[in-house]
């Protein structure tokens, strides 16, 4: 009954998806106010309908109710509590329907919470959301029912694959999610500028806000997905630059990208026709990256629901939004009408660098993630891209990136010379030469490179933060004011751009001074790495509540003392065939100590690896650091949802639309 | 309109009409270099009372299965069943044990039942990279004249079974025996 009540609820949300995609858009093209004002219940119902189909969902997987084959296909009675709820997205139609659901809660925000916004534009905006609806529902609907049932109902679900039972991945997917659909915003907010055929400093006032946290969420969920796969699939790896870490970290190269164009569009009213492309790319490269997960053109090690017919209607609803988005800006962009010039040498100049580098990284992550669908299709050869590709290509192009990314706000508007800002750069330079050159003669292992990388992230991290020190401590009382009166987006632009030093820092750290060791130790026997010791105590069975593990007991001494007890386990689960390793994993102040339990040699030995990472928590710590950054800057003023502007009003800003006479 | 606005559609088109063909293409199944190629040359004793044992003369003369198992593997629990209601028509097949110990070998095959017409305990693991398997478990379909014809990787499920490797087998036995006389 619940089941059926969702699924009527996700037919419904459909059509009014269908009314909404179409009336206020007929209606703001001709200036018709009664079309328009469809927009908001629309979107708001269709709010309400996702979120009646979802809670459906969860309730039926709450409550194991394995008639339905979705809740079949990936539950298990005795999962716990938070794995069911989690298992509502852990699969194909359920994590289709948390897209909806977020899709849906994005455009009820800007129903319930655009009140600033123009209507026309609002309506239109509405409209090309109501639009990605359609076609998600679409899919939902007619490829993927979530509601589907079995007859005769199943006793026992099959489980959830084990490996996805863990809490940063019950989380990693909605903070994705979030990121990916975000992106929809500035999606629907550049079509409904194209159709409009004007983009001015108040569209881009409102975009950003909506990029910023979609971003925000984007970074988590990828950061998430990049810790999982550090502490769960056992060597500490923690990227693989496999086809499904591309799919989200492309939209996230092209959103970066997007967040510092719309700030030349917000300053100075250029840079237009760029702007709309990446907005229209960075939702592209979302829907790519679904479509790349979803229907199997690529393998990947995270697939785990493939199905031709699927990819087939993605596909068309790819040609659709992308091709036509893309067509349709070919025909518009022209009406866009250029603004403000600037010199090479001047912020839009530094800021046109970084969208260059960013756009060029993603080209190059597209075409290694592509090339052996293209080879393939081309010669049937089969091959695989792996690291070496993207070291050899991404790091060249990144490296220029992050030297330049602080002397660019450094520059003023227009015009600017490069030596005055270098020249208030000159002790971070020196403090960032002097770092690297420390640590290269004090750290034996260092290689140059790894100096290289420790001055280079010395750099970044000072550097972003140069600019607030030097508004706040100039000569003359009155720099706690001054502290307190430094605009948030500043702050959170320093932050986040430190969080970038922070990583460079961790990754230059985590490459050159990891060590590991393969040893076979039968219980008694100990091993050395990194100046621990590691005593294997026992071997032991440890049950849990759908999983029986072994689990060893290790000592971890240093310097003769006992300080921790590390327990790795290996996890055989009911519910599956396989086997997950589960590492024990000892943070210290320099690093993690990584302990991973192998397998038994039948005659009483078991095969131990252990690590060092040092400094791996930097990479963690970067990411909350450029999420904080994030944040802070959404809660400038400026940004803030619904705040007037101080200075100017938006209704000035914004000119009518041609079809309605300004009120 | 300026021809450089149309470029990032046209780039698009060039992508979809990939992504179009790659939905026809199935990159999990990897080509087998072996397939049509004659079996290596080996000759190993049987797993531990359950001989007689295996070497690549006894893959000629007839059309065999080679289904490459461990105790240490889970996948191979799963589909071992299938395998001994396949033996039970007769069918002839041949367990290579992949990188295992005589002991739990023996345990395995005398709790699980033994489908195997003979074994052969790779314990090293030499005739398995003969074989180019990569994971366990395998299963090969050999004809009459000791040539690989089918390589199936991971555990055989009952509609793998029906569809791939029984058809297989039939077809191949059809063009061993003769048709009958008319």
């Amino acid at each position: 009954m619940v089941a059926e009540l969702g699924h009527f609820a996700l037919i419904v949300a459909f059509v009014i998806a269908a009314v909404q995609a179409t009336v206020p858009l007929v209606g703001a093209h001709r200036g018709d106010d009664n079309w328009i004002a469809v927009a908001r219940p629309a979107a708001l119902t269709q709010f309400l309908m996702a979120a009646v189909a979802f809670f459906a969902l969860m309730w039926c997987f709450v409550h194991s109710d394995f008639s339905v084959y979705a809740v079949y296909n990936s539950s298990h009675s005795l999962k716990p509590l938070v794995y069911k709820i989690a298992g509502v997205w852990g699969n194909h139609e359920g994590s289709l329907l948390l897209w909806i659901l977020i899709l849906s809660g994005f455009g009820a925000a800007v129903a319930a919470f655009g009140n600033n916004l123009p209507p026309a534009l609002k309506a239109r905006v509405l409209s090309v959301q109501g639009m990605i609806g359609v076609g998600f529902l679409a899919f939902i609907l007619f490829t993927s029912n979530p509601f589907a049932r079995v007859f005769p109902a199943p006793e026992e679900g099959m489980g959830l694959n084990p490996l996805l039972q863990d809490f940063g991945l019950a989380i990693h997917p909605p903070f994705l999610y979030l990121g990916y659909v975000g992106f929809s915003m500035a999606f629907s907010f550049a079509v409904a500028a194209l159709i409009e055929g004007r983009v001015d400093p108040a569209w881009a006032r409102w975009v950003r806000p909506w990029t910023l946290a979609a971003w925000c969420f984007l970074t988590v969920g990828i950061t998430l997905g990049s810790w999982w796969a550090y502490y769960e699939l056992g060597w500490g790896g923690f990227w693989f630059w496999d086809p499904v870490e591309n799919a989200s970290f492309m939209p996230w190269l092209a959103g970066t990208a997007l967040l510092h164009s719309a700030i030349v569009v917000e300053r100075r009213d250029t840079l237009k026709a760029w702007t709309i492309l990446l907005a229209i790319l960075t939702f592209s490269l979302s829907l790519l990256g679904t479509f790349i997960v979803r229907s199997g053109v690529l393998t990947s090690v995270h697939a785990f629901a493939t199905d031709p017919a699927r990819g087939l209607f993605i596909l068309a609803f790819l040609v659709a939004v992308i091709g036509g988005s893309l067509a349709l800006f070919a025909v518009r962009a022209p009406a866009l009408k250029p603004g403000g010039l600037f010199a090479p040498v001047s912020r839009e100049g530094a800021l046109v660098l970084n969208n260059l580098l960013l756009a060029t990284a993603c080209a190059t992550v597209l075409l290694g993630t592509l090339y052996p669908l293209f080879l393939d299709a081309l010669t049937g050869d089969k091959v695989s891209v792996g690291p070496p590709f993207f070291q050899a290509t991404f790091v060249p192009i990144m490296l220029p990136l992050l030297g330049a990314m602080v002397v660019g706000p450094m520059l003023p508007w227009k015009r600017a010379d490069l030596g005055p800002a270098l020249e208030r750069l000159r002790f971070t330079f020196i403090a960032a030469g002097f770092a690297g050159l420390v640590v290269y003669a004090l750290v034996s292992g260092t290689s140059l490179t790894a100096a290289g990388g420790i001055a280079l992230a010395t750099w970044i991290i000072l550097g972003g933060m140069t600019p607030l020190a030097q508004r706040v401590f100039r000569r003359g009382a009155g720099g706690a004011d001054r502290l307190r009166a430094l605009p948030r987006s500043a702050v959170g632009m320093s932050l986040a751009h430190a969080g970038i030093g922070v990583v460079v820092l961790g990754l230059t750290a985590l490459l050159t001074w990891q060590t590991e060791k393969d040893q076979v130790l039968r219980v008694g026997q100990s091993m050395d790495v990194a100046g621990y010791t590691l005593t294997l105590r026992s071997v032991g069975p440890h049950p849990g509540a759908n999983y029986i593990a072994s689990r060893a007991v290790f000592d971890v001494a240093k310097g003769g003392a006992v300080i921790k007890t590390a327990l790795p386990e290996k996890r055989a689960y009911v519910d599956s065939t396989q086997v997950t390793t589960e590492a024990a994993i000892e943070p210290t102040l320099f690093g993690d100590l990584y302990v991973v339990l192998g397998d038994a040699d039948g005659t009483g030995g078991y095969a131990i690896r252990a690590y060092f990472k040092p400094f791996v928590h930097l990479l963690w710590l970067g990411a909350a650091l450029m999420v904080l950054g994030g944040v802070v800057s959404l809660s400038d003023r400026r940004h803030r949802v619904g705040a007037p502007a101080k200075s100017r009003t938006p209704g000035a800003a914004v000119a009518a639309p041609p079809a309605r006479a300004a009120t | 309109m300026r021809p450089a606005l149309v470029v990032p559609v046209a780039l698009f088109a060039v992508v979809a009409v990939a992504l179009a063909v790659g939905l026809g293409l199935k990159p999990r199944e990897i080509p087998s270099a072996l397939i049509g190629q004659p079996v290596p040359a080996f000759a190993l004793d049987p797993v531990e009372n359950f001989g007689p044992g295996l070497s690549n003369e006894d893959l000629r003369g007839q059309v065999t299965i080679v289904n490459v198992f461990a105790s240490w593997c889970v996948p191979c629990r799963a589909e071992h069943q299938l395998w001994v209601d396949v033996a039970k028509t007769g069918l002839p097949i041949f367990g290579l044990n992949y990188k295992d110990t005589p002991a739990n070998a023996s345990a395995w095959l005398a709790q699980l039942g033994n489908p195997y017409q003979r074994t052969g305990a790779d314990r090293q693991g030499r005739v398995g990279i003969d074989f180019g398997v990569y994971g366990v478990p395998e299963t090969f379909v050999i004809d009459h004249n000791g040539i690989i014809q089918l390589k199936f990787i991971g555990p055989v499920d009952r509609v793998a079974l029906e569809t791939q490797i029984l058809p297989k087998v039939r077809a191949l036995q059809a063009l061993v025996q003769p048709a009958p006389a008319r």
